[in-house]
């Protein structure tokens, strides 16, 4: 049965009506217009949903709204400040590290998920974590750079 | 004589990109420029026969204003001194919205951000068949080079009319008019202010050369970055508007399959559910997709299926199953000299046979298509990279006039060949023509790797002989059913046979980056290196033994030196080498592997690829477009392969079908050989052909296991080996 659930993205408060196992990939997509989060597979495979619940990258598309309301949750479009844009998505930027930028989203959600838990990962550490992530353009490269850039460069805490 | 053919068949569509159109068809039934820009100079470019795709029907009908019929380009340039450059050429990820600003900006004297690209819209845009066959550098850059050369002369044209000086004394920077002498200047927006000036483009416009760019050839990051790493860019599957639906379609169990009977009872009970069933068409549309999943799974179908091949008995089926003689063509078949007496009398001949499965585009982003109608004038948005191409598709498919409807192209994710048809943009469209309200379809990752189009599977075989000083006196090669592109050699061999057989394909098939030219060089560099070790000789300097194309020896021979080639190797390791000659590039892919004898790990050290593409527009593009192509091409050369049987795809999601994740990657590097005093063409596909090759010659190196089929993980684990 629908219920309502309240849910917290981006430091803003919402209300949404949904099936407690509706993905939280679609209600970000179809209910609240945040449409940063892509889908790619469906069943957690390629990490283009990838979103912070509780600062932590979650595949949002195997995500039930029911277990994040209440949760803080953080997607693409939450992540610069003001103008000022999150090192990681700087990174990419100035590596260039994307072609059809499709996965950026969700490779952006899950490297700050990495450097909130590992300041300063090697490269092996890095590629151990985005192995769930599909880049089908192969800018693999250029994302472990950027990643490795960000992290030199974003001592200061974010979400 | 070989490159020369070669060229032709650089500007001809190979067959595969217009190839499996979506075949639905349902049973039921002067744009005004200046009133939408506003004032200012527009720029249009009449085509050249030379420059483009010859006509393949269909398609090119926009007799419906005073311009000319054949135009390539536009251009225009507003009072306020904005600057809009309209293409029908679109952005899937390979950079072009960046690297044609650049051009435009070059030759306009702008700062690139002044520039506004309008892509791929029906409305807005001159005809173009496609994105495709890297075709968008050599031709639309060049045309757009040459209208934004046509507007800067009309700009000095006006500005010497104002002061009565002679054109010739002045010149162009920084969005201004100069005249040295008087000192006088004039914004572009001054000069414009007031005016309508519509400007055929001359027949010859001096265009800067490259030596002298300073916004071309310069590494420039993605014009619209920003909106890709913050979310805002909307994607095709991201579009939305007022009142939309979402569709599903309920998918038969096979292949062709019919349909019989459908019980859509509870479905039509759904609050707002609209069931369509349309011949064998049958699709829901719900306010969420949610519920349009839900109505979709309720309904019960019955389908009528045909027994079809499967993937293990696939290479014997192509050879059994070629189209009859009197459905081939001439052009199919290339020959010169003659082979027979040569292979009747030489002591030195190999025969192999390699054989190539079918493997998915599997985009990121799936088809993707949202349909809105306005009475009878249809409008959709979707990710194709033939909006044109969708356009005639959908106006086939409801009996309209192509006027009547409009596709637009939002930059999109990805494509490699795999969304050259519309098929999501008529579902869409049939859909909302029942619903009467818009309906967006986004195909599901089972649907992509199902019902999308693959790239051709095939079977090469390959006869050669050589004369005992290393010389190839003959060459015979039949590709059958994986295509013509990059089939012909580029080696010097006096006799000569080369066909293609086509075949009648148990898979929908189509274009892929770099279309066949992976298969047939793999065939042909795998073979290079077969006929080199029977010879004991050096795989690089036999290919060089039998090479005089200037261009591809220097991507050999600097390729080979960059990457040390003739330093003496680490034991347990092996280098290999594949290269040539495609879509106007000329690649060399240099690997280096390691085998562990105690574990049969075998692991890709590193990947140098040189490549020249002449004239070198955005370098750190380029770089970004050939390490994609390779690690692209590393998953079809070593475990991509679409299984199939009896009409359904067996690994359909992406748990079962293996792409090239980080782990996958190894270093990998680029030499880019910058030709400024010649023509920059494409880069997307062709460095993509040298990968498969180099990798199973470097394996041959160090396992002396000779690799003919692609993929070729299978084999090497049947052997106990390991590839990462």
């Amino acid at each position: 049965m629908p219920a309502k659930y309240a849910l917290l993205i981006n430091g803003q408060s919402f209300s949404v009506d949904a099936e407690p196992d509706a993905s939280l990939l679609s209600i970000l997509r179809e209910q609240l217009d945040l449409t940063g989060t892509k889908y790619g597979c469906g069943e957690g495979q390629c990490g283009a949903c990838t979103v912070l619940v509780e600062g932590r990258a979650h595949r949002s598309c195997l995500t039930p709204v029911s277990t994040v309301s209440g949760k803080s949750i953080t997607t693409i479009e939450g992540l610069a400040k003001d103008d000022r844009l999150h090192p990681v998505q700087q990174a990419f930027l100035d590596e260039g590290a994307m072609q059809c930028a499709y996965c950026t989203s969700g490779m952006i959600m899950s490297a700050v998920s990495l450097l909130n838990n590992k300041h300063n990962p090697s490269d092996a550490e890095i590629i151990q974590f985005m192995q769930g992530n599909i880049c089908r353009c192969g800018t693999h490269p250029r994302i472990v750079a950027a990643i490795r850039k960000a992290s030199a460069a974003g001592k200061e805490s974010h979400p | 004589m070989t490159r020369k053919v070669d060229f032709a068949a650089g500007l001809e569509p190979e067959r595969y990109e217009l190839h499996s159109p979506s075949s639905v068809i349902f049973e039921t039934g002067r744009r005004d420029f200046f009133k939408f820009l506003g004032a200012g100079i527009f720029v249009v470019c009449a085509a050249s026969k030379a420059a483009g795709f010859q006509e393949s029907g269909g398609g090119r009908r926009n007799g419906e204003d005073n311009l000319p019929q054949e135009i390539d380009a536009w251009l225009h340039i507003g009072d306020k001194g904005e600057i809009t450059a309209f293409t029908g050429k679109v952005e899937v990820g390979q950079n072009i919205r960046t690297s044609l600003s650049q051009a435009i900006a070059e030759e306009l004297h702008v700062p690139l951000n002044s520039i506004q690209l309008i892509m791929g819209d029906t409305q807005l845009v001159p005809f173009d068949m496609g994105t495709f066959g890297s075709r968008t550098t050599p031709v639309m850059n060049l045309q757009l080079r040459r209208v934004s050369a046509a507007a800067r002369d009309a700009l000095i044209a006006l500005a010497a009319k104002q002061w009565s000086v002679d054109p010739a004394l002045l010149s162009a920077a920084d969005g201004k008019i100069l005249d040295p002498r008087s000192k006088r200047s004039a914004t572009y927006s001054e000069l414009v202010k007031g005016q309508q000036i519509t400007q055929l483009l001359p027949a010859e416009d001096p265009l800067i050369p490259a030596a002298q760019w300073k916004i071309a050839g310069q590494s420039v990051p993605k014009v619209d970055g920003r909106d890709f790493v913050t979310g805002k860019h909307r994607y095709p599957s991201d579009y939305k508007v007022p009142d939309m639906l979402y569709g599903k379609v309920v998918r038969p169990p096979s292949f062709g399959a019919t349909l019989l009977s459908a019980d859509t009872h509870e479905a039509e009970q759904m609050p707002s559910v609209t069931v369509v069933r349309d011949g064998n068409f049958l699709a829901v549309a719900a306010p969420s997709s949610a519920l349009a999943a839900k109505a979709a799974a309720s309904i019960h179908a019955e389908w009528k299926s045909e027994p079809q091949p499967s993937n293990k008995e696939l290479f014997d089926y192509l050879k059994k199953n070629q189209l009859p003689p009197e459905e081939r063509n001439d052009n199919l078949r290339y020959e010169t000299g003659n082979v027979e007496p040569v292979f009747s009398s030489s002591v030195h001949r190999l025969n192999s046979t390699y054989n190539i499965n079918y493997i998915a585009h599997a985009p990121l982003e799936p088809r993707a298509a949202l349909a809105q109608w306005n009475g009878d004038q249809l409008t959709v948005w979707t990710g194709t990279q033939r909006p044109f191409g969708v356009r005639s598709e959908l106006a086939t498919a409801f009996h309209l006039p192509e006027e009547k409807v409009r596709v637009l192209m939002p930059d999109t994710g990805s494509g490699y060949g795999g969304k050259h048809t519309g098929d999501a943009a008529i579902e869409a469209a049939r859909l909302a023509r029942t619903a009467k309200r818009p309906v967006k379809v986004v195909w599901t990752r089972e649907e992509e790797f199902t019902w999308a189009y693959f790239r051709p599977a095939g079977v090469i075989e390959i006869s050669s002989a050589v004369d005992h000083d290393g010389k190839i006196a003959a060459w015979e090669f039949h590709n059958y059913n994986s295509g013509t592109a990059g089939f012909r050699t580029y080696y010097d061999i006096p006799n000569q046979r080369i066909e293609f057989h086509p075949v009648k394909s148990p898979l929908r098939q189509g274009s892929y980056r770099g279309l066949a030219a992976t298969a047939n060089h793999f065939a042909r560099e795998v073979h290079m290196d077969e006929i080199a070790a029977s010879l004991q000789m050096d795989p690089l300097e036999f290919r060089l033994k039998n090479l005089k194309d200037q261009r591809l020896r220097a991507v050999f021979e600097e390729g080979g030196k960059q990457f040390g080639w003739n330093k003496p190797g680490t034991a347990n390791h092996g280098f290999g080498v594949g290269g040539g000659y495609e879509k106007l590039g000329y690649v060399a892919t240099f690997v280096e592997v390691s085998l562990t004898p105690a574990t049969g790990d075998i692991k890709i050290e590193r990947v140098l690829t040189a490549f020249d593409c002449g004239a070198i527009v955005n370098p750190d593009g380029l770089r970004n477009q050939l390490i994609g192509a390779n690690i692209m091409g590393l998953g079809g050369a070593i475990f991509e392969a679409v299984e199939f049987e009896n009409g359904h795809i067996v690994n359909n999601l992406f748990s079962k079908y293996r792409v090239p994740r980080f782990r996958d990657v190894p270093p990998m590097e680029a030499l880019l050989i910058d030709r400024k005093d010649l023509p920059s063409v494409g880069a997307g596909e062709a460095p993509i052909v040298g990968v498969a090759p180099a990798i199973a010659n470097a394996i041959f190196a160090v396992t002396r296991i000779r690799l003919r089929t692609l993929p070729m993980a299978p084999l090497l684990v049947s052997q106990g080996f390991q590839l990462s």
